[in-house]
């Protein structure tokens, strides 16, 4: 038996497409985020709350990835920018080609801004990249603060945690405290922005997170 | 449970490497997963098996190195492999480390019949 080194990634066929993502985007000057959850700790609401925050002006716009329904597209395109549905039909997860598809007569010259919801799953997503300038992991107080223990892989590839739901934090035995602890344990240094959708505590925080991250993108395409 | 897109393009790999070792048969192929990289090795195995049985690879074996998350010390230098919970030094308990590895991916080799019948490329 002779054995043949390989020494390649196993998913180096979306890799190369999240890197000519990554290559467009660059070359268009746009911020590109992906969003990832468990299911219902809120990006969708926190999407909202976002867009509703934007002049009209903006350039803007969100790809939105769902196993079924248009349901969240629906939500978004309410705020009057391009918001587009991807259907994954059973798929845990976006995939780069998926995102490639989806953008396919999108000029991307007229966006600086691209957010990209995963579908909900906390797993999965954190293994596909789809060309993204950052992940940022959303987490809800309803959830325990364990999870960044238990699904370490995306606190460790995330920028930033936001914990989502701190409204109902009177209500819940959650210890925003450890949580945070937990998820520095994973990533020493990891961003943590606390937001509630509904109050709207914190979001001022998050939305100069954002902010700061589009001048560093437009100071990098300057320099380039 | 993304492991069977996952085995898929580990056979994907598979097969496209069999071109290259047209009269030899693949026996096993060797891959690599980080503790960070989100994949479940029990759920893989179940997953390539299952892809595997009733086609034109079999037999073929699955064998997974499953790699910790690594890290060194920028105290101390030390590199260490870290327990689930707390990244800290096991020597000088500073918790400013940098990550060395443990998300990996990757295919790391293949075992192939010996190459008397190899053809030439």
């Amino acid at each position: 038996m002779e054995r043949v080194p390989l020494e390649r990634k196993v998913l180096s066929e979306n890799d190369r497409i999240a890197a000519s993502l990554g290559a467009r985007f660059a070359a268009a000057n746009i911020l590109c985020l992906n969003l990832i959850s468990s299911p219902g700790s809120g990006k969708t609401s926190l999407l909202e709350r976002t867009l509703e925050s934007f002049d009209r002006r903006e350039r803007v716009a969100v790809l939105t990835g769902d196993i079924q329904t248009e349901n969240d597209a629906r939500r978004l395109a309410r705020f009057g920018f391009p918001v587009r549905q991807i259907t994954t039909g059973g798929t845990c997860h976006l995939d780069a080609r998926m995102i490639e598809r989806a953008l396919l007569d999108w000029r991307l010259e007229d966006l600086d801004l691209l957010m990209i919801e995963n579908v909900g799953n906390l797993v999965c997503p954190s293994s596909y990249d789809l060309g993204e300038s950052a992940k940022i992991v959303v987490l809800s107080v309803t959830e325990g603060e364990d999870k960044p223990l238990k699904y370490p892989s995306i606190f460790h590839k995330s920028e930033l945690l936001i914990l989502n739901k701190i409204d109902l934090l009177p209500y819940v035995p959650f210890d925003v405290v450890a949580a945070e602890a937990n998820a520095r344990s994973i990533h020493r240094d990891m961003d943590i922005v606390r937001v509630s959708c509904q109050t709207r505590e914190g979001m001022a925080e998050w939305l100069s997170w954002l902010d700061r991250k589009r001048k560093v993108s437009r100071a990098a395409a300057a320099a380039c | 449970m993304h492991e069977i897109g996952i085995a898929n393009s580990v056979l994907d790999a598979v097969r496209a490497e069999r071109r290259r070792f047209p009269a030899r048969h693949i026996y096993k192929v060797g891959v690599r997963i980080g503790e960070l990289a989100g994949v479940d090795p029990d759920a893989m195995s179940f997953c390539f098996e299952a892809l595997v049985r009733g086609t034109e690879l079999e037999p073929l074996a699955l064998e997974i190195e499953f790699c910790a998350r690594r890290y060194q010390c920028r105290s101390c230098g030390r590199s260490y492999a870290a327990p689930k919970e707390d990244l800290a030094c096991p020597d000088c308990g500073v918790r400013d480390s940098q990550f060395l590895g443990g998300d990996e991916l990757e295919l790391a080799y293949l075992e192939v019949e010996d190459g008397t019948r190899a053809t030439r490329a």
